[in-house]
């Protein structure tokens, strides 16, 4: 059945071509919110959560992303290859600026905080 | 042995890459393998870390776990970023790790590092100090299972390493 | 879909920016200008999908890694004030920062 099998590739083709943008654009969005974490959180050592928030799940989503809209094994070998890439040297960046802040003296700011009360209670 | 992991890693990684099997194509692949070699011949790293291929498995059932943590922590540390109030407490403990090879250690410190949410800030001998957003999630207790699950990945097994 | 991240992209780019300018020490600007980098790397794929020529990602890999050694060398220069200083190796004793701030004390 040449016909079905026809059907059946262009309806992958036409699914993952959704899927893919949507998983994109989930991720660039989980971008804008790991920014605005870096924005706003009070010092380097926080700045840094916010920042891994951006480097595991938003390139994450975006790479899966364009995995399933890769036309053919090579692309899809080279977004493999970035995801890993940017998953070891993430994670050891990471941890290199916050080992090198501490070596410079930068103590980080240390219990529960909540922006206008002075006293509030943590949640989990 | 360790030299030949090197040189099919790179051959494989050229492969991959590049997707051009011309002759012409394949003398320059072999003419850059062979320079990746020398350099890192030149550099000193042919040795057990330069191709880990023994602990791959262990590695590939490690890192589904993995995901999910990191999905996990994920939300977390995306709701303390998108809340009106900025309510965290952040945190620094000192975790105590089983892990007895370097490697075993530098993939535990990566993991709790890619975590969001923690931090690993300093190493030393099998004690590391972990920065963490949210008090109530980074006690020491919390590591025990990820602390395991590295520790059987990429320790050697018995195996006078 | 593929513009509106891009969009997007470009957007939490210039955020960044924001924090890259006016970081209050030194750290925060490295921070920023690593996670930049990481945006770039997805920018420069997404750009490559847009415009029908995944041979961006070549690109992509290349900047991966540079990004990464890049860091590595900014703050190792800030550390150490130098590059000639070697990094502590299997066996070594680890060497000791000219500009160190003393034991972690927590």
């Amino acid at each position: 059945m040449p016909e079905a099998a026809n059907m059946m590739t262009l309806d992958w083709n036409t699914v993952r071509t959704a899927f893919g943008g949507a998983l994109c654009l989930l991720g660039a969005l989980l971008c804008i919110v790991g920014t605005i974490g870096v924005l706003r959180f009070p010092d380097i050592y926080t700045r840094l959560h916010a920042a891994s928030v951006t480097d595991t799940s938003g390139a994450g989503f975006v790479l899966l992303g364009m995995a399933l809209m890769a036309p053919d094994w090579i692309v899809l070998v080279k977004i493999v290859c970035i995801l890993i890439f940017l998953m070891l040297t993430s994670a050891t960046s990471s941890h290199v600026l916050a080992n090198a802040a501490l070596t410079a003296g930068l103590q980080p700011k240390i219990g529960p905080m909540r922006k206008g009360q002075p006293d509030g209670e943590v949640s989990p | 042995m360790y030299l030949v992991g090197i040189l099919l890693a790179a051959a494989a990684f050229w492969m991959a890459n590049s997707g051009h099997y011309k002759p012409l194509m394949l003398g320059f692949a072999a003419v850059s393998v062979v320079l990746t070699l020398i350099l890192s011949l030149r550099f000193k790293i042919v040795d057990r870390e330069g191709s880990p291929y023994a602990r791959l498995l262990g590695f590939l059932a490690y890192v589904p776990w993995l995901a999910w943590e990191v999905l996990k922590a994920n939300w977390v540390v995306i709701r303390a970023c998108l809340r009106a109030d900025l309510d965290i407490s952040p945190a620094l403990v000192k975790v105590r790790t089983t892990c007895k090879s370097d490697l075993a250690k530098v993939t535990f410190a990566n993991s709790i590092t890619l975590t969001p949410g923690t931090v690993t800030v300093e190493i030393q001998g099998d004690k590391m100090l972990v920065h963490g957003l949210y008090e109530a999630n980074t006690v020491p207790e919390s590591f025990i299972s990820m602390d395991a699950r590295c520790a059987r990945a990429a320790d050697p097994r018995g195996a006078a390493s | 879909m593929m513009m509106a991240a891009l969009i997007a992209l470009i957007v939490s780019m210039c955020l960044l920016l924001i924090r890259a300018l006016m970081g209050p020490t030194l750290y925060d600007r490295v921070l920023a200008v690593n996670s930049f980098g990481t945006k770039t790397v997805l920018l420069i794929g997404l750009m490559g999908f847009v415009m029908g020529r995944p041979d961006f990602l070549d690109i992509a890999i290349l900047y991966t890694l540079i990004n990464f050694t890049s860091t590595i060398a900014v703050l190792k220069f800030f550390r150490y004030r130098s590059f000639q200083v070697p990094l502590a190796r299997r066996g070594e004793p680890r060497a000791v920062a000219p500009i160190a701030g003393g034991e972690p004390n927590a």
